[in-house]
């Protein structure tokens, strides 16, 4: 696993619950003292044994903590980069939606070995969507939910997301208002 | 496939938001909204691209289409209005005296454009590749943010690896904190020990004449010659520049230090072989041993060592001098 997915995962744990939270996870896990470095491969088992001990330590399920590091990812204080990246995708959450299948390539360009979920989308409906999310660790449908509820939010946009019980690792989408709020300001250009 | 197509202006407008249609006299009959945007609230209509633009390319205007001359040409505009953007399309003769159909784009100055116009999405074709350009831009300076921090936080786990480092990268012998750290050891459990300072002479010559290759290729031999000399247990230190330091535990006769310090002033004086040429060089040694002190310091006993070196440096180079360590110095050593 690139080491920047292992990053989000140490950033949401010192974001959400404190540096002391993360120590006490890194050490279960096995990371040097050094910290995870952004730019490295690991192997998914150090990915799982961050989990697990996350999971130990914040007593919850690793579907939650999935959640909401890719929440946390999008709407973390340090996390304006990223959205932004995101915001290319689409003018409106529709547009968002679709743009969710090139959302490898548009990583890959960036940062070339870096392995994001697969997601393809399938309009169901007028506004109904299913999300097809596969990734080389289970449990990438809760963090592309956690990612998709912090975006509804970025765009303003009312929507629902659950996993789905007929497809395994896949998201339905349902939207109810496209402009239920203001959303967050989003310029081409960054505000200096 | 043949035959002409009507667009009305909105189809134009959502197609190819940054156009402009001349009319047959060559003045402006209408834009895209993207290009309206750039100039703010100036109206166009009616105005010469001239008035508008420095036409840089086409040098002589666009005169040849708007007669008929040419059928398509390249453009390059800068907007007169003091934007900061370089224009570039494709102008289109429409035929029959109707003027000209130009299409434009920002290129390259559309990171600068979406800043000064506050340009949005909706302002660009859904084909044009200006936002994933932008995209780019932005994931770029996020990684190369993160390159950054990546270099400076291995430049000052380097610099403190360095620090930390006991060896001399380049002749493997102790570096000065390698040679000090040994000193207070053997301070530390009261041994007797010998310092032997060791100068090279004419150093500097093969420096100045053969360059710094060459300079280092001595620096490398004498690591060699003063590791042969020296026995396991004896330590060989480069405390900087040209400057050595050999110290042996155990051994405090200036008999046996002058013994070995002639054996290695006469390695060193062996030429040394580099890149078809030979380097000559030799030394000057002053030495000092633990015994002439009540209680033996670092500075002391190397700063002693350095005079008795300059003694051996005025009495001709390439010769060995034990530091003359007078009553006075013991006393000031003890008080």
């Amino acid at each position: 696993m690139h080491g920047l997915v292992n990053k989000a995962i140490q950033a949401f744990v010192i974001g959400a619950h404190g540096p002391d939270a993360w120590d006490a996870v890194a050490t279960q896990a096995g990371v040097t003292p050094d910290g995870i470095e952004a730019f490295a491969q690991y192997d998914d088992a150090l990915t799982e044994r961050l989990l697990s001990a996350a999971m130990a330590h914040l007593n919850t399920s690793r579907d939650a903590i999935l959640e909401d590091t890719g929440a946390f990812l999008v709407s973390g204080p340090s996390s304006e980069a990223l959205r932004r990246l995101l915001r290319f995708g689409g003018q409106d959450f529709r547009d968002f939606l679709f743009s969710l299948d090139d959302l490898r390539d548009r990583a890959r360009l960036a940062v070339d070995d870096l392995d994001l979920p697969v997601l393809h989308l399938h309009s169901a409906g007028p506004n109904s969507f299913v999300l097809d999310c596969g990734w080389t660790i289970p449990g990438c449908a809760a963090l592309v939910v956690g990612v998709l509820r912090a975006m509804a939010d970025d765009y303003g946009v009312l929507a629902m997301m659950d996993f789905s019980d007929t497809r395994p690792d896949a998201i339905e989408i349902t939207l109810f208002d496209d402009a239920h709020s203001a959303g967050r300001e989003f310029e081409l250009a960054v505000v200096r | 496939m043949s035959g002409t197509i009507e667009l009305n202006g909105g189809a134009l407008a959502a197609l190819m938001p940054m156009h402009m249609i001349l009319d047959g006299d060559g003045v402006v009959r209408a834009t895209g909204p993207t290009l309206s945007k750039i100039f703010a609230d100036e109206d166009m209509v009616g105005r010469a691209p001239h008035d508008l633009f420095d036409v840089r390319h086409p040098a002589d205007g666009l005169e040849k289409l708007l007669a008929g001359y040419v059928p398509r040409q390249k453009v390059r505009f800068y907007p007169r209005n003091g934007a900061r953007c370089a224009l570039k399309g494709e102008a289109i003769a429409l035929g029959g005296g109707q003027g000209v159909f130009i299409n434009l784009s920002l290129g390259i100055s559309i990171v600068d454009a979406v800043r000064q116009f506050g340009l949005t999405q909706r302002d660009f074709a859904s084909t044009d590749l200006a936002v994933e350009l932008l995209y780019l831009v932005e994931a770029k300076n996020a990684v190369m943010g993160e390159a950054m921090r990546l270099n400076s936080r291995l430049s000052a786990a380097r610099s403190k690896a360095q620090e930390q480092a006991l060896t001399d990268m380049l002749t493997g012998l102790r570096n000065r904190r390698g040679l000090n750290l040994a000193l207070e050891a053997l301070i530390a459990k009261r041994a007797v020990f010998s310092v032997l300072h060791i100068d090279l002479d004419f150093f500097k010559t093969v420096n100045d004449t053969l360059g710094h290759a060459a300079g280092d290729e001595v620096l490398r031999r004498v690591g060699e010659i003063l590791t042969d000399e020296t026995r396991g247990h004896d330590i060989a230190a480069r405390a900087g520049g040209d400057e050595f330091v050999v110290v042996l535990e155990g051994e405090s006769d200036p008999k046996v230090l002058k013994i070995l310090s002639d054996r290695i002033i006469a390695r060193l004086e062996e030429p040394i072989p580099f890149d078809g040429t030979l380097c000559k060089i030799s030394g000057s040694i002053g030495a000092t041993t633990s015994r002439s002190y009540r209680y033996p310091a670092i500075d002391q006993l190397l700063h002693d060592a350095d005079v008795a070196l300059y003694a051996a440096k005025d009495a001709g180079k390439g010769c060995f001098r034990m530091a003359e360590i007078g009553h006075e110095d013991d006393t000031r050593q003890t008080a």
